[in-house]
Order: structure tokens, then sequence, then C-alpha cells
């Protein structure tokens, strides 16, 4: 399990080149074939010359981050979100910039000097800056760059009970599932796809499905969990500690109503803790997959992550191991012929 | 001077966790630093922490107190909500804005990491978006069951900021509680720049207490020691875009020494003198009114003490990456240790001649 590792590596959409690194790396040792493609995903292969449905498992490296755009004359960095971020969660928070990991924070006018009014309105993010310490524009253009990008500088630990907190798991769990699959070495034939530029609309997944046209694809994620006070159960979307998260329906995918009720099987065959996914919205990399050539079956398994987007998220450890068994025990499953190719209606 | 700042202490200081009311943490630490320079260290009943250098002077020597509060802002556990979430309230001013995602100890029968909530964006509407949640509305995640919540957390417990301290580019840290610990790094290097100058004054470096609730250590403090002088040292803002030009200094341009009816025109005056005779950089801070700092309190204390206010421009007042360039911190410690060795009876006694 390289959480630690994986959730303090930087990579942003389109700068993912840290997070491939260490995967590259921890996935040699089991990979037959591994090789890059053009937008930089990485693939890894297992077990090519078995016999059976060829699966595809997908977990993207990318993270939401941020790009500084343009150095002001005090030496303020102004910067643009890579992906979805709430402007709400940034004030006051630190973040790694560039190769360097500089050191940068986001302040905001002290509250001593605010009017009462503007304490009720959330700062938008073009009143915010990055402060890295530099004293003016030609100081800081030493040390960084406008196309420069930084990520949260949260650092992984454990918290509570049986949880952990750090930056991205969304998704750098997804990814150490993948890794501690490829590990198990289940005996079927296996793709393992490290995707770049989720978040900015699942663009590496795309061009993953058309490559590989896999028989069976599955996103492995981390989602949205709300299972907090004062929010009622319809809009919990996950509950942590409840077990990995089957999508139904989200905002790119109506699942396979008989692949999810095989997964639903395979995990109640194995006495693993599974819940569903209650909202619609949001998306995974299984909406550019199951629309990629003439039709993929499949489906998306999420890790759930509270505060998902934000600099510190949480998740159940417990959770992550429970996805990682549901995985494991479908492609043993998968393995044995339990999901016929050919979609022969599944009855669990 | 060759030897050593207290940069390293600064930061090993900052990494305490003391609120209003429970500095204890943070005062042990700073003993630890105080007592290179001297033994002779007391505490009040309030918990003001105070280093005692006797001046060399013969019969009654002037009396210099020097204040720079050591707790931070903090907010208090108020409730324990279903399923185990904390309402909290403050103690002393936060800007809830600041606190969305902030990662933060609760100090409950043992120390436990804690997230501070609000709702995801992926279930927040564009018009929830557009008002910044309350205080009262967010809530703090100690990811644990309930039961395990109430056995470890009640209602009154403390909760601080965590944050580790960072560097930034030259001499600048970024990080909770620099408000006002990086005052307490002014106390210790001024400390450091006395060790060799001949001082008739005694000086009283008291860390206080309380001053984020009110000033409340340094009213006991100020009483307790009867000082003749009397420095504040506490941060005030460094220049940030959207602020008023006479509330933006420079950081890096030295200490500021603040000027108004809070502040003895003696005192400012011979600050000012004293970093121009040794070529401190200082810049002026001009105040209107009773200061929101120990001077304060300190200036109406028993019979009245002249009063002073110096200290450093920082970023992002009340945040867990508050900002300090520490030559600001050496140089206004240079300041005040020249300032204390200036100090006679002569002086002590002109301060009431109008």
């Amino acid at each position: 399990m390289l959480l630690k590792e994986l959730t303090e590596a930087m990579g942003p959409s389109g700068f993912e080149d840290e997070v491939r690194d260490l995967i590259r790396e921890a996935a040699r040792p089991y990979a037959e074939r591994m090789y890059t493609d053009v937008l930089g995903n990485l693939i890894v292969e297992q077990h090519s010359s078995t016999s059976g449905p060829r699966i595809l498992l997908d977990a993207h490296m990318d993270e939401v981050g941020l790009m500084i755009v343009h150095v002001e004359e005090s030496g303020l960095l102004r910067f643009r979100a890579l992906g979805g971020i709430d402007p709400r969660v940034l004030v006051s928070k630190p973040v790694r910039i560039g190769a360097e990991k500089r050191y940068g924070v986001i302040g905001a006018k002290p509250i001593h000097l605010q009017k009462a009014d503007e304490r009720k309105r959330p700062l938008p993010m073009n009143e915010l800056y990055i402060d890295i310490g530099a004293k003016d524009r030609e100081d800081a253009l030493r040390v960084v760059k406008p196309g420069d990008v930084a990520v949260f500088a949260t650092r992984y630990g454990e918290i509570g009970e049986g949880c952990a907190k750090a930056k991205s798991f969304d998704d750098r769990v997804g990814c150490a599932v993948l890794l501690d699959t490829l590990a198990a070495g289940v005996s079927v034939p296996l793709i393992a796809a490290f995707t770049v530029q989720e978040e900015i609309g699942l663009r590496g997944a795309t061009v993953v499905g058309e490559r590989i046209r896999p028989d069976i694809a599955i996103a492995l994620e981390g989602t949205v969990c709300f299972d907090v006070v004062d929010t009622p159960g319809h809009g919990q979307s996950t509950v942590m500690g409840a077990g990995p998260a089957l999508t139904v329906q989200d905002g790119r995918t109506i699942a396979d109503q008989k692949f999810l009720q095989f997964m639903v099987s395979v995990a109640e065959k194995h006495h693993i803790p599974y819940q569903f996914r209650r909202v619609k919205g949001g998306s995974n990399d299984f909406g550019a997959l199951h629309r990629s050539g003439t039709g993929v079956v499949g489906g998306g398994i999420s890790v759930p992550i509270r505060y998902i987007h934000a600099p510190a998220q949480i998740i159940s450890l417990e959770d992550y191991h429970n996805t990682v068994r549901l995985v494991r025990a479908l492609l043993e499953e998968i393995g044995l012929g339990a999901w016929p190719l050919g979609n022969r209606i599944q009855t669990g | 001077m060759t030897d050593k700042n207290h940069r390293e202490e600064l930061l090993w200081i900052l990494e305490g966790h003391g609120g209003p009311g429970f500095e204890q943490d943070v005062a042990r630490r700073i003993e630890q630093v105080f007592l290179r320079y001297t033994s002779q260290i007391r505490r009040d009943a309030m918990g003001n922490l105070t280093a005692v250098l006797p001046g060399s002077g013969e019969r009654r020597c002037p009396r210099v107190l020097l204040a720079a509060h050591m707790d931070e802002i903090a907010l208090v556990v108020t409730k324990v909500e279903p399923g185990g979430f904390l309402r909290v309230w403050q103690a002393g001013g936060f800007d809830a804005r600041t606190l969305i995602g902030q990662e933060v100890v609760v100090h409950g029968k043992r120390p436990l990491a804690g997230i501070v909530g609000s709702k995801p964006p992926h279930l927040t509407t564009a018009r929830e978006r557009k008002q910044a949640p309350p205080l009262e509305d967010l809530y703090v995640d100690v990811a644990l069951p309930e039961s395990s919540v109430r056995e470890l957390v009640t209602v009154g417990d403390r909760v601080t900021l965590s944050r580790d301290p960072m560097e930034l580019l030259h001499d600048r840290l970024a990080g909770k509680a620099l408000d006002n610990r990086a005052s307490v790094a002014v106390l210790l290097e001024t400390l450091r720049f006395l060790r060799p100058l001949r001082h008739e004054a005694d000086v009283y470096a008291v860390a206080t207490v309380q001053e984020e609730v009110g000033f409340r250590g340094a009213t006991t403090a100020t009483y307790g020691w009867r000082p003749d002088v009397g420095i504040a040292i506490d941060v005030t803002f460094a220049e940030f875009p959207g602020q008023a030009p006479d509330e933006s200094f420079k950081m890096g341009n030295g200490p500021v020494v603040a000027f108004g009816p809070n502040i003895h025109p003696k005192v400012f005056q011979r600050l000012r003198d004293t970093a121009e005779e040794h070529r401190v950089p200082y810049q002026v801070e001009l105040t209107q009114g009773p200061t929101g700092t120990d001077a304060r309190a300190m200036q109406i204390t028993r019979e009245g003490v002249a009063t002073g206010l110096v200290g450093v421009a920082i970023r992002y007042m009340h945040t867990s990456v508050e900002t300090a360039d520490y030559q600001d911190i050496v140089e206004c410690g240079r300041l005040l240790a020249h300032f204390i060795a200036s100090v006679d009876t002569a002086y002590v006694e002109g301060l009431s001649c109008y």
C-alpha cells in the first residue's frame, strides 16, 4: 500500500509525471508489459496470453491543482485551478509549487481589516494569491514562472480510528488499489491503466478505451462521501466505513444492470461489504471507457472520501482494504468464468 | 554578535499549542530558552511567564517590562453532534472562511487530529457558494465513531490549528501562531543582544497570556512588576492587496514602532532615536486610540505606565499561514536591547514631566 507516497506526490491534470514515475517503479515487478501512450497514460499488462475476457482496470493519476498564471509586481503569484476546486477551501492553505516543491501560502486580508459584510462573501479565486516569500516580481521570477503548477501541501497521516487523511485520495486511492491488484497477480488478462487528465474531462481514459478495446472495464475511484452532521440520507452519497461504493448512475454513466448485479453477487459471495453511490452527479473514467469503440460493459467501484477535492480528505482504511478485496474477487470470479463473454444474464 | 539567532527555537515554539487560558505547553517551551539567559523565572497566577534580568544600577533600578503574548487564537467545543461531529465557538477572532478544510488538534483526553468540515463542492448549490458559512455551521471531524468521541471529548475542550511551520524564500517563515510568537522570538533576540550590553535597568521579559481575549495577562503582569517603562511587542499588518496604506508595512524593512495616544511620546522618541543611532531599519505605525495589543492594558495599569509598542509586520494574521520575515524579528530584538541599555534613572524620572 503506497497511499502515503502516492498522496504526497504532485500530479495535477496534465502534470502527472511524479505520480507516474512512482507507479511505474511500484508496478515494474508485476508487469508483463508496461508502456506509456502519447497523452501520458501508463499502461501495465498482465497475463495477456491467458484465455478469458480482457479486463481493463482504470485509476486516474491526476489530482485537482493550481497553475501559476501571473506574477504581480509585489511578488505575489496569481493562479487558476486545474480541475474543480471550490475556491472556499483555498484560503489559509499552503501549497507546494513546481518540481522543487517550493512552499507557498494562500492568505487573505486579515479579519481585523475586513468589514462585516466582507466576511460573509467567499473569496473568489481572482482575489487570492500564492505567497512564496518573494520581495518583488523579479525576486519571484528567479524561482517560479507562469505555467508552474501547485498542489496542496497536506501530508498523509492516520486519523481517528482506522482512517487516514491526505490530499488527493481522489484518485490516488484508486491507483493504490490498482497497484495492490497487480501485486495479487490474479491469472486473468489484465490491463491496468493509470490515466491522466480525468479531472478536466476524462481525457486520458478516452484514448485508453480506444487503444485497449477491453471486454470489461472498471474504473477504480474515490468518490464523494458526505455522511456528516446535518446531511439528509439522500444527500450523503456514500457512508465512510460501509464498504466500496458501486455506481448506479452518475453524470456520465448509467450502470449496466447485469454487471452491477454481478458485482453485487461477487461481494455477497465473498462477504465483502458494499454500498451504492447515491448521487446522480459527478463521474469517473468509466464514463469515457464505456462509450469507447462499440461500447464496453463494466462499472465503477469507489472508495468513499470525505472532503473530496479539498486540502485534507479522509478515507476509511477498511473501505480501502475491502475495495482491494472486491476487485480481486471480481477478477477471480471472472477468471473462473462467472462473467461469460456475450452478456449472458447473471442471476448472482 | 556571532552567536546563533533564535530562528530554530521559534520554529519549535510554533509547534506548541496554546490558546487563551491554556498556554502551559507554549510556556514550557519558552521557559527552556529563557533559562539560557537567567535563572530567575517567575510565573504568576494567570500563567504569565517572566524572565527577570537584574540591572547593573545601584539602589532601585529603573524597570523595563517587555510583554509578548504567547497565546494563539483557538476554538472551543460547544456540542458533540450525532455522528460524533463537533461544533465549536472561538476564543479570539477567526475568519470562518479560513477554517474550511483546516486541520486542527482537538485537546480532548488525548490530542485528536481533526479536519474542519463544511459541505463539499459536489453537493453545494451555486447559491450556497455565494455565502460563506459562519463558524456555527462548520464542524470538526475527528474520524471516530460517536461513542469514542463522547468518551474522549467533552464540551469545553480546546481546539487549535494544526500547521507545521514552513520556510519560504529568504528568511521568511509561515505557519500558525506567528501572532504572536514572532514577538516571543523578539523577546529572545532582545535577550541575546542584551547579553553583552551593560544595562542599568531591571528587565522583565514576559510571555503573557490571554491577549487574544482582551489583554488579560498583560494587565496582571504589569501590575505585578510595576515597571517604569512597558513595551508591548505585537505583530502588525504587512502590505497586501486591498489594504489601506497606513495598515500596510513592508516585510523585511525592519520593525514597526507605533505612535499615538496609547504610546508615551518619550518612549516613542527614544525608540526612534535608538534605531537611528544603531542603524536599525524601522517603520512607524500611526495609531489613533487604544491599540489592540497588550499596550492597551499596560498604559493604564496602577498609576499609569509609560508604554511603547513595537513589532514586526506579518501577512495573513489570524490564519494558519501567517507569514513573517525573521530578519525583522532580529532587528526588532536589536532595537529593544539598545533601547533597554539606554534607560537610566534620569530618563525614567523625566517620563512624568510634561
